[in-house]
Order: C-alpha cells, then sequence, then structure tokens
C-alpha cells in the first residue's frame, strides 16, 4: 500500500506543477502593466517602479517568476499581496474559516442526507421517498445563490433565528447558517447516493442470507444493508471536501463571511496576481491530497479492493 | 408403442401426444438485422413520462430561445421608471423591477443567452473530450499517459474558481465584447476547466469497448486501427457520453448563471437570468418585492429541471441495469 501511496505522490507532482503553471499564465500573461495599475491616475517615479518590479520578480522572465513563486511556496513563503502583507498570512487566516464552514456543511448533508436516504431507500415509493426526491431536484435545480439568499432573507433577517451575516467573528453559531447554505447541493446527492444504494443492497444476497439466519428487521437493516451502504457514500463525501472549500466562494459572497474564496475573489477584482495563484494552488492541493485519501478510503472499507 | 404391459397393482401414465400437439409460436427473421441500442432505448424513453414532461418543457424553452417576440410585444431594455418595483398585475403578469423593466419580458429575453452557454458550452465540451477521451483509451500507452496527465492538470482546478480567473484576464484582453462576444467568452472558459470530465467519461467507454469480441472480429476481417475507432469503438461509447453531455447542460447554466451573480460572467448589458437575478438581491433584501427574484430564479430552475430529468430518462433507456434501482 505504500508503495501505491508513493507512486499516487509521484503522479500528483506534474499535475500541482501543470495547475499552477497555468493559473501563473493565466494571472500574469496578459498586457498591461500591474505596477502602473497599482498606482491608478498617480505618476510613479522610474526608481520606485524598477524597485517594485523586482519586489514582485516582474523583472524576470516569465518562467522565473513562476520558479521563484514555486520555490518560495515550498518554503512557505508566498510572497507579498499589493498591500504589503505577506500573502502566507492573509491565507493562514482566511484557510481555518473556510475549512471549519466546508466541515460544519460536510457533517450536515452527510447527517441529514444518510438518514433521509437510509429511510427513503427502505420505504421506496413511499410518501417520504417521493418528498425527498421531489426536494433534492429541487435543490440541485436552483442555484445556490438563491437557496442562500433566501434561507439569508427568511431566517435571518425575518425570524432572526440566526445572524444574517458573518463579518469578523467566524464563531460556530455565525456559521451554521451559512454551513447548511453550502451543504445543501451535496446534501440532496448524498441523499439520492445513500438511496440508491440501499436500495440495491435490500436486493442483495447477503441480506437475505442474514434475513434467512433469523436478525431481526432491525438488526438486518442496521448492520448489513446500512453498513455496506455507506461505502460509496463515504468516499463521495471525501472528494466533497474540496468541492465544498472551492464553492465556498459563492456562500461566503452571500454572508459576508472572510474565508478563503472570499479572499481569492476580492484579489481576483483588484489583479492582485500572488494572492489568486496562492489561493488555486492551495485549492489544487486539498484536491490532490483528499483524492488520494478517498481512494485509500475506499480500499480500506471495501475488502475487495486492494493497491498493490 | 413399446408393450408395457403392466404388472399386477401398476397402472402406467403416458400423455397422450395428441392433446399436446407441437405448434409454431411465431416467426423469426434470422436475416434480419437485430434492433439496434438506439431502437431499444428509444422504445423504453417512449413509455416514460418523465421524458415527455421534461421534452415538452424543453420544446417550449426552446421555443422561447429562437423567438422570444412570439411571447411579448414588450422590449426588455424599456424602463418606465414611474412603474418601479410595481407588483404583477394582469397586464404585466411578472411585475417590473427597480429599473421598471417588464420582469415577463426579461424572463423570456434572458432565456436566450443561458440556455445558449449551456448548449455551446456542452457542445465544446463534448467534442473535445469525447475526441480526447477515445484517443486516449484507443491508442493507450505514452498518449493515454499525455492525455490523462494534462486533463488531470485541467481538474485539479477548481470550476468556478478557475472560471473566475480566467475571466477577469479575458476581461483585460477582450473588453467590450458585446452579446455574443460575451456569450462566448462564458463558454470558452467554462469549456476549458469543463472538458477533463468528458475525458475521463469518454475514456472509461472507450476502455470497456475496446475490449469486447466484436472489435477482435473486426481487426481479423482486416479493419484498420483508424476504422475501428471511428465505425466501432466510438459509435459503441456514446451512451455514457450522451448522459453526461445532457445532465452538464443544467449545470453550465447554473455555472454560467452563478459566473453572472458574482458580476464577472456575461456583460451587464445582456438580458439574461444569471444578471436579473444578481440584480434583484439587493432589490429584495427587505423582503419585499420578490417578484423580482422569483420569477427569473424559477425560469432558470425549470430550465435546469428539465435537462436533468431528460439526461436521467436517457439513462433509464441506455442502461436498463441502473433501471432497477
Amino acid at each position: 500500500m505504500w508503495w501505491y501511496v508513493g507512486k499516487r505522490l509521484l503522479q500528483a507532482i506534474p499535475v500541482v506543477l501543470g495547475a499552477t503553471l497555468l493559473i501563473y499564465a493565466m494571472v500574469f500573461l496578459q498586457p498591461g502593466d500591474p505596477i502602473l495599475a497599482l498606482f491608478g491616475e498617480k505618476p510613479v517615479s522610474e526608481s520606485v517602479k524598477a524597485e517594485l518590479e523586482a519586489q514582485y520578480n516582474l523583472d524576470q522572465p516569465f518562467i522565473i517568476q513562476w520558479l521563484l513563486f514555486l520555490g518560495g511556496a515550498l518554503t512557505g513563503d508566498f510572497g507579498l499581496s499589493f498591500s504589503g502583507q505577506p500573502v502566507a498570512d492573509l491565507i493562514g487566516r482566511a484557510f481555518p474559516v473556510t475549512l471549519k464552514l466546508a466541515l460544519m456543511a460536510l457533517v450536515i448533508e452527510a447527517v441529514l442526507g444518510i438518514i433521509a436516504g437510509f429511510y427513503a431507500g427502505l420505504r421506496r415509493g413511499k410518501i417520504f421517498d417521493s418528498t425527498m426526491l421531489v426536494v433534492s431536484l429541487l435543490v440541485i435545480a436552483v442555484p445556490i445563490f438563491v437557496l442562500g439568499f433566501m434561507l439569508q432573507l427568511v431566517f435571518g433577517v425575518q425570524l432572526q433565528w440566526a445572524p444574517a451575516t458573518v463579518g469578523g467573528d467566524a464563531s460556530f453559531q455565525r456559521l451554521i447558517l451559512p454551513a447548511v447554505v453550502l451543504g445543501l447541493v451535496s446534501f440532496a446527492y448524498v441523499l439520492r447516493l445513500t438511496r440508491t444504494s440501499v436500495v440495491e443492497n435490500l436486493g442483495a444476497d447477503h441480506v437475505r442470507t442474514a434475513r434467512a439466519k433469523g436478525l431481526s428487521e432491525t438488526e438486518v437493516n442496521r448492520k448489513h444493508v446500512l453498513r455496506n451502504s455507506l461505502i460509496p457514500v463515504v468516499t463521495f463525501l471525501g472528494a466533497d471536501l474540496g468541492t465544498l472549500m472551492a464553492g465556498a466562494i459563492v456562500t461566503e459572497g452571500i454572508f459576508n463571511i472572510p474565508g478563503i474564496g472570499n479572499l481569492a475573489y476580492q484579489a481576483v477584482l483588484r489583479g492582485e496576481g500572488p494572492t489568486v495563484v496562492s489561493v488555486v494552488t492551495i485549492m489544487v492541493l486539498v484536491y490532490v491530497v483528499m483524492s488520494l485519501l478517498v481512494d485509500l478510503l475506499y480500499a480500506a472499507l471495501d475488502p475487495r479492493i486492494r493497491y498493490a | 408403442m413399446p408393450d408395457m404391459t403392466p404388472l399386477p397393482g401398476q397402472t402406467i401414465y403416458v400423455a397422450p401426444t395428441d392433446g399436446t400437439p407441437l405448434e409454431e409460436t411465431g416467426t423469426v427473421d434470422t436475416s434480419a438485422p437485430p434492433e439496434g441500442q438506439w431502437k431499444e432505448a428509444w422504445k423504453q424513453l417512449r413509455s416514460n413520462w418523465i421524458f415527455w414532461v421534461s421534452a415538452v418543457l424543453l420544446v417550449i424553452i426552446f421555443i422561447v430561445v429562437l423567438f422570444p417576440g412570439l411571447f411579448t410585444d414588450i422590449n426588455p431594455r424599456q424602463a418606465q421608471l414611474s412603474r418601479s418595483l410595481e407588483g404583477p398585475s394582469a397586464d404585466h403578469w411578472f411585475g417590473f423591477d427597480r429599473q421598471g423593466y417588464d420582469v415577463f419580458s426579461r424572463v423570456v429575453y434572458g432565456a436566450r443567452a443561458s440556455v445558449t452557454v449551456g448548449i455551446l458550452t456542452m457542445l465544446f465540451v463534448t467534442v473535445v473530450g469525447l475526441l480526447t477521451g477515445a484517443v486516449a483509451g484507443f491508442y493507450g500507452k505514452w498518449v493515454d499517459t499525455a492525455i490523462s496527465r494534462v486533463a488531470d492538470i485541467f481538474f485539479a482546478i477548481p470550476l468556478i474558481l478557475g472560471a473566475i480567473v480566467l475571466l477577469s484576464t479575458l476581461n483585460n484582453v477582450w473588453s467590450n465584447r458585446g452579446y455574443w462576444g460575451g456569450v462566448l467568452a462564458v463558454v470558452l472558459v467554462l469549456a476549458v476547466f469543463g472538458w477533463p470530465q468528458m475525458t475521463r467519461i469518454a475514456r472509461g467507454a472507450v476502455l470497456e469497448i475496446k475490449s469486447l469480441e466484436f472489435i477482435d472480429a473486426a481487426r481479423a476481417i482486416g479493419a484498420t486501427k483508424r476504422s475501428n475507432l471511428w465505425r466501432h469503438v466510438i459509435p459503441n461509447s456514446l451512451a455514457p457520453v450522451i448522459v453526461t453531455a445532457t445532465v452538464s447542460l443544467g449545470v453550465y447554466i447554473v455555472a454560467e448563471a452563478t459566473l453572472s451573480f458574482l458580476g464577472i460572467g456575461l456583460p451587464p448589458s445582456v438580458v439574461s437570468w444569471g444578471n436579473d437575478i444578481a440584480a434583484a438581491q439587493s432589490q429584495v433584501r427587505s423582503g419585499n418585492n420578490l417578484h423580482v427574484l422569483f420569477f427569473p430564479a424559477g425560469a432558470l430552475a425549470i430550465t435546469v429541471l428539465s435537462f436533468m430529468l431528460l439526461g436521467d430518462a436517457v439513462r433509464d433507456a441506455l442502461d436498463p441495469k441502473a433501471k432497477k434501482s
């Protein structure tokens, strides 16, 4: 298995390198002088311009700029933002917020999705099942920002059950509503996946055997149906963490959360290359690590799968 | 009949042959070609009411996209400030937004941009993904490695994040791009980050088909590698590609709306559901004027839902195994 992990990590290196190069090219290979843009209408003296260019490595050829960025990133130095703060500090503040939000969303979608999907699967074709099917379709079809906005309006503004915006204080209570919004779409997927998986398992031979040897219905459902149905769900959830963190950009915008998506979005609007590239690099790393973990998890859960 | 004199106390039963004559149970025309996968799928599809619901909805949506003038005489860009934020009425079913635009007219004309982005992105992604995936799966070896690694790179960058970065660059390079330029920019950006998904699906399907016996048979009777790929492997790998394409159409429509919502998708001058939903946000803050948000969002949701249901129905038809669950 360690051989497999090593191989996968080696394979991930060109992916990470390629992805950062791609984003780096998109951000920095465009006409226009970022230094001039930084000063706007004000005139810039040649010496200040040269100094700033040297500071941001803009006087180097493109590939060298990228290599310098990579070299810095390896040691945790992501360069300076245009306002002079180290990008690593900005990310260090924003990343935990987004991670917390994504993990909360993950727990919410997992618990609700699995429970609802399990009962829908057991009572296939009954009222609960049909209702859940309609709910999941609606949640997937209505854009997340509309849902988020409606929930914010109803629970945040009208009923005042939860704070409508988060702002600087990203505490647990304040993040609950955004986490529900963020987890909604994936909740629909978890629900459908669990339901399909439960229905499939109900007809499986091992479940019939469990019934035949005299286990009670509850025990059969809990020990044999639910457990085996969770394998695809757990792998989905693992892969979903990366998606949630990247997708948080919309939720963070609606609820004004100082997370990594907001950071990236603001940086894109300001044309702040170093921050944008750093955030995307972090997201790519999260994706690569999570997909490796998911594959390992899959093997751990399903004894039929072994990696040589 | 042989002599079967029963022993004492023994009875022999013989089924009367006259009672059960061999009848002709129907004829099988062995010379006719077997019914193809597509014909079977169409038969399945025809009997599925979900298919008909989504198909009818989509036909209506396409008519709206092609001929918006049939549904409203009002110009979507005609602002009547005196009627700003007026609610729905008999003459103006969906009411007015803050600018005094007729919301019904905006919804009707907005369909074009949203649906066009969805369809064009889907076509781009399907063509690029199918070709790269098929070539990678069919030729294998270093071709597969090269294509798969490049696809991995694009796949590792989150769709919305990557799209925002590329679009902001495009805005600098190619500003003032008008209606179709704006639509095309969003299509290109979504396609750039969307194709690897299709490559993976197509590659998987081709790998499966490639190992089947009829491909060896075609080789044996002298088919070249290339004709094998085009005439046998690709046509037989299309089912999962078509299903994914239909479902992803809805995803791309939502993605366009999300980008427009973030203020970086279609230019504000383009009448689109995404732009209108984004604009509606500030008008609904207090919980009044919900109609401004409800109608464009509802139109978007119905469209996305139609494509998703169609995709589900097509999947059931093409994959009878999946239907049971």
